[in-house]
């Protein structure tokens, strides 16, 4: 069981520093090629969630085991605005700044798992899970 | 970290690093912008072949580029995105719409025709 990392998300580097983090911890998890990928631009669009509209947070990477299963879980905190209408920021192209919209939802389908709780004025906690594909 | 812009011919190319920043990305949108104009070029590649993560501000930022450049009069191509981001900007709902690709450099040069590569007489 390894434990858990914190980083702290503020500036757009952190961003660059959690991906690259995460992808490391990834590796030694087991996971391969374009999921390493798809592990490290969830993690990107959840940084920039923080930086883009709480400002500061953090994020704690851990390896899980479960059902026999090897995989990682990443959890983002911030104590932002929160997000008011969570169901709305999970649709495709919703986006209350300049960006595409595809944040939330987009690192919604590229995890297996997405866990969302958040409350207006306290901040926002996103956990997401993916785990290694089984050999065929 | 700045990002080079090289000039050849009638072209520029600017290669994008791995761990580039998000400041990094907007500057060279500006920074294309007045070189477009500068050495009146009529083709520009950004080649991404080291960029291992493409997320939607990159690619938000790519399209700002192109469609910038395109009111400079200058035609964009994005060349080398890797297999692996390509799989992970589709699973991300990220798609490059009327922008050009192409898989390498060299691809990208000879879309854009020789008389790119010339430059305006």
């Amino acid at each position: 069981m390894t434990t858990a990392t914190r980083l702290p998300i503020r500036t757009e580097h952190d961003i660059v520093a959690a991906r690259q983090h995460g992808r490391e911890l990834a590796e030694r998890t087991g996971f391969e090629g374009s999921e390493l990928t798809v592990i490290a631009t969830a993690i990107s669009e959840l940084a920039r969630n923080i930086v883009q509209y709480a400002e500061r947070g953090e994020m704690e990477f851990a390896a899980a085991t479960g059902n026999g299963r090897r995989g990682i879980v990443i959890v983002a905190t911030d104590e932002g605005p929160g997000i008011p209408d969570v169901e709305r920021a999970l649709e495709d192209g919703y986006s209350t700044s300049r960006s595409l919209g595809l944040g939330l939802p987009g690192a919604r389908r590229l995890m297996d798992e997405f866990e969302i709780s958040s409350t207006v004025g306290e901040g926002t906690t996103i956990k997401v899970t993916k785990w290694v594909s089984e050999p065929s | 970290m700045t990002i080079p812009i090289l000039k050849q011919g009638g072209i520029l190319i600017a290669s994008v690093q791995s761990a580039v920043s998000d400041g990094d990305l907007a500057r060279l949108e500006a920074d294309l912008a007045t070189r477009v104009g500068l050495e009146r070029s009529s083709g520009v590649v950004v080649d991404v072949t080291a960029m291992d993560v493409m997320d939607s501000f990159t690619i938000r930022t790519l399209l700002e580029i192109t469609r910038v450049n395109k009111l400079r009069g200058a035609e964009t191509i994005i060349v080398g995105i890797q297999p692996d981001v390509a799989f992970s900007m589709v699973q991300l709902g990220l798609t490059l719409e009327g922008v050009r690709t192409a898989l390498d450099l060299g691809e990208a040069v000879n879309m854009l025709g020789a008389s790119h590569l010339n430059g305006h007489v």
